[in-house]
């Protein structure tokens, strides 16, 4: 029996340990929380991100380097186009926010646009909030909120989160505003980039509901330290309809679409609060684990592997270590490196060799019904391959 | 994905090479087909950054422009393009056979034959990847809308003649593209996969090289060796060995050659209108001429690889032998460009930025009906398609064990042969199901009896045979199967009928926005000083 791990040892510490000494730590942005909640059962994944491990460093180090990377031609642009849409204090974003989600209020003119700079991330969220409260104290105006700093708990350690723009409205309701550089095209955009720009802005979402749940309750008890008696102004709450700005066809001008995202939002709580916490995966590591890119490649493979992944084709696009996980998935003739589709028609078998020798009718039960389906296939595509080698066709 | 399909992954995996997904080819390939590799801007919508484009392996034409920002440039790059694509489409246009077609006599409303104009052959577009469709497509909508000079002398920027025509070219292509079996714009990692099944995922199939490595791995490397190689590879300068097959371009191509290279363009050009005397334009303009062939070079040192892959993929799959269907397929292909060859011709305006409500259902309807018809077709034309459909119950074949002559209770008694028919297979026959059966190319129908008692395992089928025997009481010969016939049937139908026809656009109810009325012209896209297109 091991003994007792100490638990004296602050989560941080023992985080700051998994990094390595003097490795600072990677913060978490909505993009990679978003993609950890596509992939929640993978343990690896969880712990690298809470401990803040540079995954881009990591990959190097073990010899199999992520494929990300950014165009400047991209990166310029995004920036351009985000600078012409904020400009002039915000003035034809909250034109489009009125316009798209809040008809019946009055057109915004003269919004506040308050200084949210603050030391650290820290500093930055509370001066959020208390922005965010003025804001929805002040009923009857309209606030753009430039670059706020949120804060959300992922598996036990503090992510901040930084969303392009939030207005508050004069009904006090806020609204979360994502502006992407893919062209709105005839009213209409790539689906799958705007499923993932709805993705992040369910992370905003959730976020922010939480900084609006502790306001209320402020709120609801009356203020402590104000002294004032119970508010009666209204109550903060989210809209659960984001705001996605993007160029209007092959213009660099602004156009909007309001995106429901009660569906993303819900499920990237549930997977969210499905994510082991990273307390109890560290506490499965053993002692003196470290994931520093200075290490050498064979210890670094060796802590890497002493975590669990779930690795599916699916991580390429989303995950900077997946080369070195589908190698390893490869390795160990994990159908799932197939794809998560082909896995699931297998039944209970989860190697290629077990698969191949089910379907040769070398192992498996022949009651299994995947078995049994598995030699059917096998023999239907013998028996075609056959029936063409042969120089015959069937039928 | 069917088991069987999965089966060949698995085995691609175990021995290192890519397995025969079919063993017909299922897509037409022109003999002379135009293949475009085209490169786009980081960031902006469709803006190009370059193409090969032609119909000759060895000597691709190769378009750069050399600021992407630049409203001229990309101007002469699609009118480059539109030099090169025109004259290839009109060639096809121009061969005509002589076809019939049912059409409605407008004042009789009876359905008349009409002799028409049918293209002998279509031109045919190969483009690497799905998302090369996807900018085929979005090209086509950048130029179908804008003016020329000559349409409008008012326009700001007016587009080079050809462009508009261009952009209309490629929306229709584009369109096609969605059409099931269609052939008439490729994308070659979609055809490749339809053809092999590698051992890796349908999303690692995308990457053209990796997937050629499957199927073609060089001499003593396995598969995987090869497509890790072609994925992630990268010289001493950083730069991957086999660039992606694009239009998206390798941000570290992007970061560390083509911006440089773009910056050095941007500077020679104006230090050229900065020139104060022809001897020192002269030298300046030879820095501004060397700066954009570096941009040229880099251009095709990122696309050449591509073309050349692009090639390598049709000759494996000229390897094939052509399936039966192929053909008939193709010539809906030629009908659809005659259609658009003779609207273009009748001087109709461009495809509209939506459909209308009745335009719309009837490509819709279009697309599923060719669904259906690809399906089946595929199916009858390889037994390998055939194989997933017997696994998943929608056929069965098996050998005749005995047939019984029997005759309809009709006044005419006509032949209804019950035939035996004893088979490994599964299918789910429901009561009085329908089974066809492919006689000489036609479909020939049955109907589902019943089960028989069989001595030895297998199951024992009843059909009663419906139909093709002829007029008289005995049925022509040949037309029934006999003892001992190994046959295929299908319980879906071999030829797909169209559904219920659709209103004309004037009778389109309230419900779906009612009658489109007078046609109003689309405007062009408002020009403003970033745009990009």
């Amino acid at each position: 029996m091991p003994p007792p791990r100490t638990r004296g040892k602050a989560l941080r510490q023992r985080l700051a340990e998994l990094r390595g000494s003097e490795v600072p730590a990677k913060a978490l942005d909505a993009r990679a929380l978003a993609a950890l909640a596509a992939n929640p059962g993978c343990r690896r994944r969880a712990i690298l991100d809470g401990a803040g491990v540079n995954k881009t460093a990591l990959a190097s180090a073990l010899g199999a380097p992520s494929a990300f990377g950014q165009s400047q031609f991209a990166l310029t642009r995004g920036n351009a186009f985000e600078a012409k849409v904020k400009a002039d204090g915000g003035a034809e974003l909250l034109r489009l926010v009125h316009e798209r989600l809040d008809r019946h209020a009055e057109p915004p003119v003269d919004a506040h646009v308050p200084d949210l700079t603050a030391i650290g991330p820290e500093g930055r969220t509370a001066r959020t909030a208390l922005a965010l409260r003025e804001a929805t104290a002040a009923a009857g105006t309209w606030t753009l909120l430039d670059h706020p700093m949120l804060a959300l708990d992922v598996a036990g350690s503090p992510a901040f989160l930084e969303p392009d723009a939030v207005v508050v409205h004069p009904d006090g309701r806020w609204t979360v505003v994502e502006i992407k550089s893919f062209p709105m095209l005839d009213g209409s955009a790539d689906p799958a980039k705007v499923g993932a720009a709805a993705r992040q802005a369910a992370v905003y979402v959730l976020a922010l509901e939480e900084v609006a749940a502790r306001l209320g309750a402020e709120l609801e008890t009356g203020a402590p330290g104000s002294g004032s008696a119970r508010h009666d102004g209204p109550l903060p709450e989210v809209g659960h309809q984001v705001l996605l700005v993007c160029p209007k066809d092959f213009s660099n001008l602004p156009t909007a679409s309001a995106v429901d995202i009660r569906k993303q939002r819900a499920v990237t709580a549930r997977q969210l609060a499905r994510l082991t916490r990273v307390e109890d995966i560290a506490d499965t590591l053993p002692e003196g684990t470290c994931f520093s890119p200075d290490l050498p490649a064979a210890d670094l493979a060796a802590a890497v592997e002493s975590v669990p992944a779930t690795y599916a084709p699916e991580c390429l696009s989303a995950c900077e270590l997946a080369f070195h996980c589908r190698d390893r998935s490869r390795a160990s003739g994990a159908v799932t490196a197939l794809g998560r589709s082909v896995r699931a028609e297998l039944g209970g078998l989860t190697t290629v060799a077990d698969v191949l020798a089910a379907a040769r009718g070398e192992a498996g039960d022949p009651e299994d019904p995947a078995v049994a389906a598995l030699r059917r296939a096998a023999q239907l595509r013998a028996e075609a391959l056959g029936a063409v080698a042969a120089g015959g066709a069937a039928g | 994905m069917s088991l069987i399909s999965t089966l060949a992954r698995l085995e691609a995996v175990t021995t290192g090479r890519a397995q025969p997904a079919a063993t017909v080819r299922h897509r037409h390939l022109a003999e002379r087909p135009l293949v475009l590799v085209p490169l786009t801007t980081a960031g902006e919508a469709g803006a190009p950054l370059g193409a090969l484009v032609g119909t000759d392996r060895d000597t691709p034409r190769l378009l750069v422009v050399p600021q992407p920002r630049d409203r001229d440039l990309r101007f002469a790059f699609l009118a480059e393009l539109a030099d090169v694509v025109l004259p290839y489409i009109d060639g096809y246009a121009r061969e005509v056979e002589a076809a019939e077609r049912n059409e409605t006599d407008p004042e009789t409303g009876k359905r008349v034959k009409v002799e028409v104009e049918l293209c002998a052959d279509a031109p045919q577009l190969i483009v690497p990847s799905r998302a090369g469709t996807d900018l085929v497509r979005l090209l086509g909508r950048s130029m179908r809308f804008r003016r020329t000079a000559e349409q409008d002398p008012e326009t700001p920027h007016p587009a080079p003649p050809r462009v508009p025509l261009l952009g209309r070219w490629l929306t229709h292509f584009g369109e096609r593209a969605r059409v099931p079996g269609s052939s008439l714009l490729l994308a070659m990692t979609d055809v490749l996969s339809r053809h092999w099944a590698t051992g890796q995922s349908t999303l690692e199939d995308q990457h053209l090289g990796a997937l050629l490595a499957w199927i073609a791995p060089p001499q003593g490397s396995t598969g995987a060796e090869a497509a890790l190689r072609a994925e992630l590879a990268r010289d001493a300068k950083g730069q991957l060995l086999c660039p992606p097959a694009g239009p998206a371009t390798d941000p570290a191509f992007d970061n560390k050659l083509l911006a440089p290279a773009i910056e050095r363009y941007d500077r020679a050009r104006t230090a050229l209108a900065a020139a104060e005397d022809g001897l020192e334009a002269d030298d300046r303009l030879g820095e501004l001429t060397a700066a954009e062939r570096d941009i040229r070079v880099l251009v095709e040192s990122v696309t050449r690889p591509t073309w050349d892959k692009v090639w390598e993929g049709l000759d494996l799959l000229r390897t094939l032998p052509v399936g039966a269907h192929v053909e008939e397929r193709w010539t809906r292909d030629r009908w659809s460009f005659t259609a658009h060859r003779d609207r273009i011709s009748a001087g109709e305006p461009p495809q509209p930025r939506r459909d209308d409500a009745v335009t719309a259902a009837d490509k819709l309807a279009s697309r599923e009906r060719e669904q259906a018809r690809l399906e089946a077709q595929e199916a009858l034309d390889d037994p390998l398609v055939m194989a997933g459909r017997r696994l998943s119950g929608e056929a069965f074949a098996g050998e005749v064990t005995d047939v019984v002559m029997a005759y309809s209770e009709s006044k005419r008694p006509s032949p209804r042969p019950l035939v035996t028919v004893r088979t490994d297979d599964r299918p789910h026959l429901g009561e009085r199901a329908k089974a066809y059966r492919s006689l000489d190319g036609k479909p020939q129908t049955t109907e589902f009896v019943g089960y028989e008692e069989s001595p030895d395992g297998g199951t024992l089928l009843v059909l009663r045979v419906l139909d093709k025997m002829g007029r008289g009481k005995e049925p022509e010969a040949g037309s029934v199967p006999e003892k001992g016939d190994r046959l295929c049937f299908t319980l879906f139908e071999h030829e797909q009928r169209g559904g219920p026809k659709l209103p004309d656009p004037e009778e389109t109810p309230w419900t779906h926005g009612g009658p489109p009325g007078e046609a109003v012209p689309e405007s062009a896209d408002p020009m403003t000083a970033e745009d990009v297109l």
